[in-house]
């Protein structure tokens, strides 16, 4: 493959230099540098106004950045929109949008359909494939009101597949969902690793995030610590995250305990 | 003299079909241009939460007009159209400008910045009153009476109907080309903005291009039923259909089917009552949204209610694959 066409063995499928975010005027983001390494996992934790979901907001275009650039396999994000995807907050759309599963999934199309034009039959049918996936296709022409919060989960995650893309953003993925949803998702992700594509995930449970992702990129503002998960799940890195919150802490005493070998 | 007119059953329901005809039943074609095309659009309004912005729009067009027959001097529709749709995107940028920079949310904003416009063009008549010859009546009440005595406009041998029934048609024959050209643009940007910027869909240039339409679809409507009542239109009809189905495309067809009911209903009432026909479409038009409130076999009151007291759960509850889902560990 050559480097026009964006060799994963060379071109980072995402860099991230010296990024600062402010809302009215309060940093969110500080200087966060970082080059995610291909196909890989990677989990986004820290504890709440981290700026976890600000930082892929950012990434995407979504929020205008104070200083700093973000590139998608060497080309600003902007530019390689077709090679990123995205699963917003499940509580960041209306639920009683008059459209079925199916239309929802078809929207992943949508920026290759292009301007003019209708999804063909060959997109209906990669929207299916994505549907038969997340265990959904039985629920395709239901009214996307009528579905519990795991099911919602999974049609937009039905809906990122369909974007067919190499980098994918999700924005925490697995809250509100049930247990078989999240371990349904998690098996997709993995298979999506397994093809080579880059996904980042914002998470919330710490117990969890050592199991499940490869890397891990400890957020607190700045970039505590970004590396494989063996690496960076330390109880001092956890602590410098997290700060002394006592519940957290404990939490962290857990979760480290039972990784046992690196206490 | 009483004050309800006598009941005439030959008058009210027979005459506006057949020797009314040219009057009435043209008042009522108006009126159902109108509802239909600001239905349609309304939709979006309401899928967006953006109904008030609409009011705010209709609002400012009474300074847009007054500004530019200050400005050219002719009372020619092109110089009316052109001012309002200024005024329009005005209203809507001042409310985008106001809601951006300052604490204020968007329905605050909204205030501000339509009866600011609203004032000053209150303000513009009277104070030029000797050199506008504006009837500040009609722009916010309509002339719907006065559309049927214009001279029809003639092409060859046919007569086509009165201007502003033509505009009328033309601007639907616009909305139904834009609707269904950027059908998948609107419905994601209506959704999920974010997920449109991702796909590299100009979230902005999307909304912008709806508030053009909808200032254009304003325009064409308030000499039809005045500024103040195309908000109703605007928005009635979608909310209606809404109640009735929860699909994007039969509601648009149920909003159309809400736009002629309205104003068949609403001309029998304004004969029967010897009223406005703009107010009585209206009118109309809320009655039947009443209804379908309280009778719509999915959304409305009574069925629900009836479910209820049966002891029976909400339908999508009992169907087997959610239960099977609901029972799954």
């Amino acid at each position: 493959m050559s480097l026009e066409t964006g060799n994963p063995a060379n071109v980072p499928p995402l860099e991230i230099h010296d990024l600062t975010v402010a809302y009215r005027n309060k940093p969110v983001l500080w200087g966060i540098d970082l080059v995610a390494p291909a196909g890989k996992l990677i989990g986004i934790v820290g504890p709440n106004g981290a700026g976890k979901s600000t930082l892929i907001k950012a990434c995407m275009g979504l929020l205008p950045c104070s200083s700093g650039w973000v590139t998608a396999f060497g080309r600003p994000v902007t530019q390689s929109l077709k090679r990123v995807g995205y699963v917003p907050q499940r509580e960041s759309v209306d639920w009683d949008f008059p459209v079925s599963v199916m239309d929802v999934v078809l929207m992943g199309r949508y920026g290759r359909i292009g301007l003019f034009k209708r999804p063909s039959p060959e997109d209906r049918r990669i929207a299916r494939d994505c549907l038969e996936q997340v265990q959904m296709l039985p629920f395709a022409e239901r009214q996307i009101s009528n579905l519990s919060g795991g099911q919602q989960q999974r049609v937009f995650l039905a809906r990122a597949l369909a974007q067919e893309s190499d980098l994918y953003f999700m924005d925490e993925p697995f809250t509100g969902v049930d247990a078989a949803t999240e371990s349904a998702i998690i098996a997709l992700l993995q298979g999506l690793r397994s093809r080579g594509k880059t996904i980042l995930v914002v998470h919330h449970d710490l117990p969890t995030a050592r199991t499940y992702f490869d890397w891990l990129l400890l957020l607190n503002m700045r970039v505590v610590a970004f590396g494989p998960t063996e690496e960076v799940f330390t109880p001092d890195l956890l602590q410098k995250t997290y700060g002394g919150r006592l519940t957290i802490l404990s939490e962290v005493a857990e979760a480290v305990r039972g990784q046992g070998t690196l206490t | 003299m009483t004050l309800i007119p006598e009941f005439q059953a030959h008058r009210v329901f027979v005459e506006p079909w057949t020797t009314e005809l040219g009057s009435h039943g043209l008042m009522a074609l108006v009126t159902f241009l109108v509802g239909a095309t600001c239905g349609l659009i309304g939709n979006f309004l309401i899928l967006r939460r953006m109904a008030l912005v609409g009011d705010a729009i209709s609002h400012s067009v009474l300074p847009g007009i007054a500004l530019a027959f200050l400005i050219t001097g002719s009372r020619g529709i092109g110089a009316m159209v052109l001012g309002a749709m200024v005024a329009a995107w005005l209203t809507h940028g001042l409310i985008e400008l106001i809601s951006r920079h300052s604490r204020l949310k968007q329905d605050a904003a909204i205030g501000i910045a339509f009866s600011t416009l609203f004032a000053i063009g209150v303000v513009l008549i009277a104070v030029f009153a000797d050199k506008v010859d504006l009837d500040q009546d009609c722009v916010l009440n309509g002339e719907l009476p006065m559309i049927p005595l214009e001279p029809p406009v003639r092409l060859g041998g046919w007569v086509l109907g009165p201007p502003p029934l033509l505009r009328l048609v033309g601007v639907l024959v616009v909305s139904l080309v834009l609707l269904v050209t950027f059908y998948k643009e609107l419905l994601i940007t209506s959704f999920d903005p974010g997920l449109a910027a991702c796909l590299g869909i100009r979230v902005g240039a999307i909304h912008h291009g709806l508030m053009l339409w909808l200032a254009m679809v304003v325009v064409a409507s308030f000499e039809a039923v005045g500024a103040i009542l195309v908000i109703a239109l605007l928005i009635l009809p979608g909310a209606t259909a809404s109640l009735l189905t929860d699909r994007m495309v039969p509601r648009l067809a149920w909003t159309t089917v809400h736009a002629a009911l309205s104003a068949i209903s609403g001309m029998h009432l304004s004969v029967a009552l010897d009223c406005s026909p703009a107010g009585a479409t209206v009118v109309a038009g809320a009655g039947w949204f009443c209804v379908v409130w309280l009778f719509s076999p999915t959304e409305g009151l009574i069925p629900r209610a009836w479910c209820l007291r049966r002891g029976s759960v909400d339908s999508r509850l009992r169907s087997p694959e959610l239960r099977q889902h609901n029972e799954s560990p």
